[in-house]
C-alpha cells in the first residue's frame, strides 16, 4: 500500500493543517527534550491517578477540542457568508459540519464537564480521591485515544461526512465506503467506554465516600447534578455502545441491521441513536445547571433558593430525558398518535426547567450581587438559555415541527441551549474553580473582555439564524447564494468571529494570569464567600485533599465552619492517609486498544487483533496486580498543612 | 480511602474498598441490562425479516437448546455453591465448585458454537438477513460474555491458589459470581423470547 492511499491529498487547507500539526509536534518534542521534561511528563501526568491532575488533563484536552471545533465552525461561516468564493468544496463542507458537531458534543462538552467533576466533586464531599482511581485514569486515556483517533481522520484516511448523527443508510458501507465513517464509529466507541466507566466511578464515589454525617440532601448542588448525570450516563451510554457496534459490524462484517438489502431497517438507527442522543443532551446540561447554581449562590451570598426543589427537578428532567427521543424525527412518519405522545413528553420537560429558572431568580432576588467573571457568565446564561428553551418548546410541537424541521431555526435553537447552557457553564466553572486548580485566579479585566466578546458574538451569530430558518434556509447547506439569505448570513459570520476573538482573549488570559496573577494565600479564594467544602482546603490543594475530614450535617457546611473557626486540619485528629500508587498501566492498555481501533478503521485485521491482544494482556496484568497503595505519614501531613496554612 | 477493616460479616464486605467494588459492579450490571435490552429490542424489531434465508422455525431445535439451558442453569447453581463454600472459608470447596461451574460453562459454549456452525451450513449467517444478524449478535454477545467470564474465572482460580482467601480475593470471586448469575438471567430471556417464540411462530 502506498502512503498516498492513506493520506488525504489535494486540499490546500488540509496541507496547511498537516504542516502546522507537524511543526507543533516537532516543537513539543524539542521543548520536552531541551528542558529534559520527558521523565516529568511520564511520572507526573501520564501515570497519574490523582483526580485533580486527571481533571486538568480533561479540561486541557477539551479546550484544545474547543479550538478545533471552533475552527471548523469558522470555516463553515466563511463559506456561508461568501458562497461564491469557492472556499470549501461540498465534500469538505460535509466533513467539516460532521466533525464540528461530533467534536463539540463528545470531545469538548462532555470532557470539559467531566474534568470539572473530576476535580471538584471529591473536594465537595470530603473524599481523598475517586472510588476507583485506577479506573479513572483508564477512563481518561480511553477518551484521549478516542479523541486522537477521531481527530487524525482529516489527514489520514479522510473524515466522516454523514453528519454527527451519522444516519443510515447514508453512513452504511454501500453509500459511505472507506475509512471515514469508521473513524466516527471507533473514535466514539473507544471514548464511550471511558464515559461509562466514569459514570459508574463517580456514582460509587458520591454514594460511598461522603464526609461523615453528610446525607444525600446535604450534598452541594453540583455534586447532586453529577450524581443525576451519572445515572443518565449509566443507562444511556450502553445504547450508544450497541448502536455503534451494530453499525460497525454492518460496515466491516457485512451484517444487515441498517442496510437497504436483506430487509434491514435504516430507520432503526435514528431510534437507537436518539435513545442515547437525547439523554446525552441532559448529560451536558445538568452539570451546567449545577455549576450555575453554585456560582449564583456564592456571588449572591445566599443559600440557593429551593434546594430540595432544585434536586427533584433535576431528577424529573433525568427521567423525562429518556421519554422524548422521537421528537428528533417527527417527520419520519411515526404517525399522529406517537408524535402527540412524544410532543407532550417533550413539552413537559419545560416544567422542571422553568422551576429551576425561577429558583435562580429567587436566589438573586434582594441579594447583594458581586459581578465577578463567573457570575457574569451565569447571569448571561439565564436570559440566553430561555431563548433556547422557548424555541425548543416550539420545535417540540409536532405539527409546527414539520415547518421547522432541519432548518436553521433548529440550528439556532440547539446552539442557544448548548452554548448559553453548556459552554457558558464551562467558562463559568473553569474561572470559578481556577484558583483551586492552579493556585491563582484568572485576570478579571481580561476575563470580562473575553466574556463580553463571546456573549455579543454569540447572540450576533445565532439570533439571525432563527430568522434564516423561518425564511426556509435548511441546515447542512453548502450553497447559499439565495439573495434573501445573504445579509443575515454575513451578520451571523461576523458574530462567529466575535466568539472566536473572545476565545482567543480567554486563552491569552490563561497565559497572562500564569505570569502575572497574584498567588492565592487562602483556600477560600472568592473574598471568603465560599460555601462548600472545596473552599475549606488549602490552595493549592494537597494531593491527599483533606488532612482531617469535617463532620457535615447541613447544606453549605463551610459557612458554619468559618463562623466557628474550624478547618480541615485538626492537628490532634490527623491519622495516616491511605493513597493509591501511580501506574502507567491505564495509558499502555488504552494505547493498545487505540491501536486496535485504528486497525479496525482501515480494516487491517492483523493490527486490530494485535492491539486487542495487547489490551487483554494488560487486563490480565491488572488482575494479578495487588498493589495496595501507600500511607502518607502523619508527620508529612502536619508539615504540609502547617506550611500551606502559615501556622 | 478508609483502610479500616470490620471484624465480622462476609470477608468481601469488610473493607470499604470491597464494598465499593461490589457496589460499582452492581451499577455496571445495570448498564449491562441496558445493553442487552437494546439488543433484545433490536431483535424484536427485526423479527421475521429473514429475506431469502430460512425461517427460525425451520432451524431452531428444542433438544440442543434445552441441553444448553440445563448446562447454564446448573452452572449458576454450582457457582452459588462455590460462594457458599467461600463463605465457609473453604478454598478447596470454592475451587472445586468453581471448576465445575467453568466446565458446565464450557459445555454450554461448545453447544452454542456447534449450533452456530450448523445454522451457517443451512444458509443462515450474520450476513444473510436482518433477522439473522440480530439473532447472531444477541446470542453471540451472550456467548462472548460467557467466554470472557470463563477466562476471568481462570485468572481468579490462579490467584486463590497463590494467595488464599483474603478480603480482595473473596471480593473478586463474589463479583464474578454476580456476573455469572447475571448471564444466567440473560440466557433465560434468550431461551424464552428467542428460541421458544422462534419455534412457535
Amino acid at each position: 500500500m502506498h502512503i498516498t492511499d492513506i493520506l488525504v491529498t489535494g486540499e490546500p487547507i488540509i496541507y496547511g493543517a498537516m504542516v502546522s500539526m507537524a511543526l507543533v509536534g516537532i516543537a513539543l518534542f524539542f521543548l520536552l527534550t531541551y528542558f529534559k521534561k520527558w521523565g516529568w511528563l511520564w511520572r507526573e501526568w501520564l501515570t497519574t491517578v490523582d483526580h485533580k491532575k486527571i481533571g486538568v488533563m480533561y479540561i486541557l484536552s477539551a479546550l484544545l477540542m474547543l479550538f478545533r471545533g471552533g475552527v471548523d465552525a469558522m470555516m463553515m461561516r466563511v463559506q456561508l457568508a461568501f458562497p461564491d468564493l469557492g472556499f470549501l468544496n461540498s465534500q469538505h463542507y460535509n466533513e467539516i459540519f460532521t466533525t464540528h458537531g461530533t467534536i463539540m458534543i463528545i470531545f469538548m462538552a462532555m470532557p470539559f464537564l467531566i474534568g470539572l467533576m473530576n476535580i471538584i466533586v471529591p473536594l465537595q464531599i470530603g473524599a481523598r480521591d475517586f472510588a476507583f482511581p485506577y479506573l479513572n485514569a483508564l477512563s481518561f486515556w480511553s477518551f484521549f485515544f478516542g479523541m486522537a483517533l477521531f481527530n487524525i481522520s482529516f489527514v489520514i484516511g479522510g473524515s466522516p461526512d454523514a453528519g454527527w448523527t451519522s444516519y443510515t443508510p447514508l453512513s452504511g458501507a454501500a453509500m459511505s465506503p472507506g475509512p471515514g465513517q469508521n473513524f466516527y464509529l471507533m473514535g466514539l466507541q473507544l471514548s464511550g467506554i471511558g464515559t461509562l466507566a466514569t459514570g459508574i466511578n463517580l456514582m460509587v464515589t458520591i454514594l460511598k465516600m461522603r464526609a461523615p454525617g453528610m446525607k444525600l440532601f446535604h450534598m452541594p448542588i453540583f455534586t447532586w447534578s453529577t450524581l443525576v448525570t451519572c445515572f443518565i450516563i449509566v443507562f444511556a451510554f450502553p445504547i450508544l455502545t450497541v448502536a455503534l457496534a451494530l453499525l460497525t459490524i454492518d460496515r466491516i462484517f457485512g451484517s444487515q441491521f441498517f442496510t437497504l438489502t436483506g430487509e434491514g431497517l435504516p430507520m432503526m438507527w435514528a431510534n437507537l441513536f436518539w435513545m442515547w442522543g437525547h439523554p446525552e443532551v441532559y448529560i451536558v446540561i445538568l452539570p451546567a445547571f449545577g455549576i450555575f447554581s453554585e456560582v449564583i449562590a456564592t456571588f449572591a451570598k445566599k443559600r440557593l433558593f429551593g434546594y430540595n426543589v432544585m434536586v427533584w427537578s433535576m431528577i424529573v428532567i433525568a427521567l423525562l430525558s429518556f421519554l422524548v427521543w422521537v421528537h428528533h424525527f417527527f417527520t419520519m412518519g411515526a404517525g399522529a398518535f406517537v408524535n402527540s405522545v412524544f410532543s407532550i413528553s417533550t413539552m413537559l420537560i419545560a416544567v422542571p426547567t422553568g422551576v429551576k429558572i425561577f429558583n435562580w431568580l429567587a436566589t438573586l432576588y434582594k441579594s447583594k450581587i458581586e459581578f465577578t467573571v463567573p457570575m457574569l457568565w451565569s447571569l448571561a446564561f439565564i436570559p440566553s438559555f430561555i431563548l433556547g428553551g422557548v424555541t425548543g418548546v416550539m420545535l417540540g410541537m409536532a405539527a409546527a415541527d414539520y415547518q421547522f424541521h432541519n432548518s436553521y431555526f433548529l440550528i439556532a435553537h440547539f446552539h442557544y441551549v448548548l452554548i448559553a447552557g453548556t459552554v457558558f457553564a464551562c467558562f463559568a466553572g473553569l474561572v470559578f474553580w481556577y484558583p483551586k486548580m492552579f493556585g491563582h485566579k484568572m485576570n478579571e479585566r481580561l476575563g470580562k473582555w473575553a466574556f463580553w466578546l463571546f456573549f455579543f458574538g454569540f447572540h450576533v451569530c445565532f439570533f439571525p439564524q432563527y430568522f434564516l430558518g423561518l425564511d426556509g434556509m435548511p441546515r447542512r447547506l453548502f450553497i447559499t447564494n439565495v439573495v434573501e439569505w445573504l445579509p443575515l448570513n454575513v451578520i451571523s459570520t461576523v458574530g462567529a468571529f466575535g466568539m472566536g476573538l473572545g476565545f482567543i482573549v480567554f486563552v491569552y488570559n490563561v497565559y497572562y494570569s500564569f505570569r502575572y496573577s497574584e498567588r492565592e494565600t487562602t483556600g477560600d479564594s472568592w473574598n471568603g464567600n465560599g460555601r462548600t467544602l472545596e473552599w475549606a482546603t488549602t490552595t493549592p490543594v494537597p494531593y491527599y485533599n483533606f488532612a482531617t475530614v469535617p463532620y457535615v450535617d447541613e447544606i453549605d457546611p463551610y459557612v458554619r465552619m468559618k463562623e466557628e473557626g474550624k478547618t480541615t486540619f485538626e492537628e490532634s485528629k490527623v491519622k495516616p492517609i491511605h493513597m493509591p500508587s501511580y501506574t502507567g498501566q491505564p495509558f499502555i492498555m488504552m494505547a493498545f486498544l487505540g491501536l486496535a481501533s485504528f486497525g479496525l478503521v482501515f480494516e487491517w485485521m492483523y493490527v486490530a487483533v494485535f492491539g486487542l491482544l495487547g489490551g487483554v494482556v494488560m487486563m490480565i496484568r491488572r488482575s494479578f496486580d495487588y498493589d495496595d497503595g501507600y500511607y502518607v505519614p502523619v508527620e508529612e501531613i502536619k508539615r504540609t498543612e502547617k506550611k500551606a496554612r502559615g501556622l | 480511602m478508609a483502610a479500616e477493616e470490620l471484624k465480622t460479616g462476609p470477608l468481601e464486605y469488610r473493607t470499604q474498598e470491597g464494598q465499593m467494588g461490589i457496589m460499582g459492579f452492581w451499577i455496571f450490571l445495570g448498564a449491562e441490562v441496558v445493553l442487552f435490552s437494546t439488543l433484545f429490542a433490536t431483535y424484536a424489531v427485526l423479527f421475521g425479516r429473514t429475506a431469502d434465508a430460512p425461517h427460525p422455525g425451520e432451524l431452531f431445535e428444542p433438544g440442543i437448546v434445552l441441553i444448553m439451558t440445563f448446562l447454564l442453569l446448573t452452572s449458576s447453581f454450582t457457582c452459588g455453591l462455590a460462594i457458599h463454600e467461600m463463605r465457609r472459608g473453604s478454598v478447596k470447596g470454592l475451587t472445586i465448585w468453581m471448576a465445575i461451574t467453568l466446565a458446565l460453562g464450557l459445555g454450554f459454549l461448545g453447544f452454542e458454537i456447534y449450533e452456530f456452525v450448523h445454522y451457517a451450513h443451512e444458509g443462515a449467517t450474520i450476513q444473510s438477513s436482518a433477522f439473522w444478524s440480530a439473532f447472531f449478535i444477541l446470542a453471540g454477545t451472550h456467548g462472548l460474555h460467557v467466554t470472557l467470564g470463563i477466562g476471568w474465572a481462570i485468572l481468579l482460580l490462579i490467584q486463590i491458589k497463590q494467595r488464599g482467601l483474603t478480603n480482595v480475593t473473596s471480593r473478586k470471586f463474589f463479583i464474578i459470581s454476580l456476573y455469572w448469575h447475571f448471564l444466567d438471567v440473560i440466557w433465560i430471556f434468550i431461551f424464552t423470547s428467542v428460541y421458544l417464540i422462534g419455534m412457535v411462530i
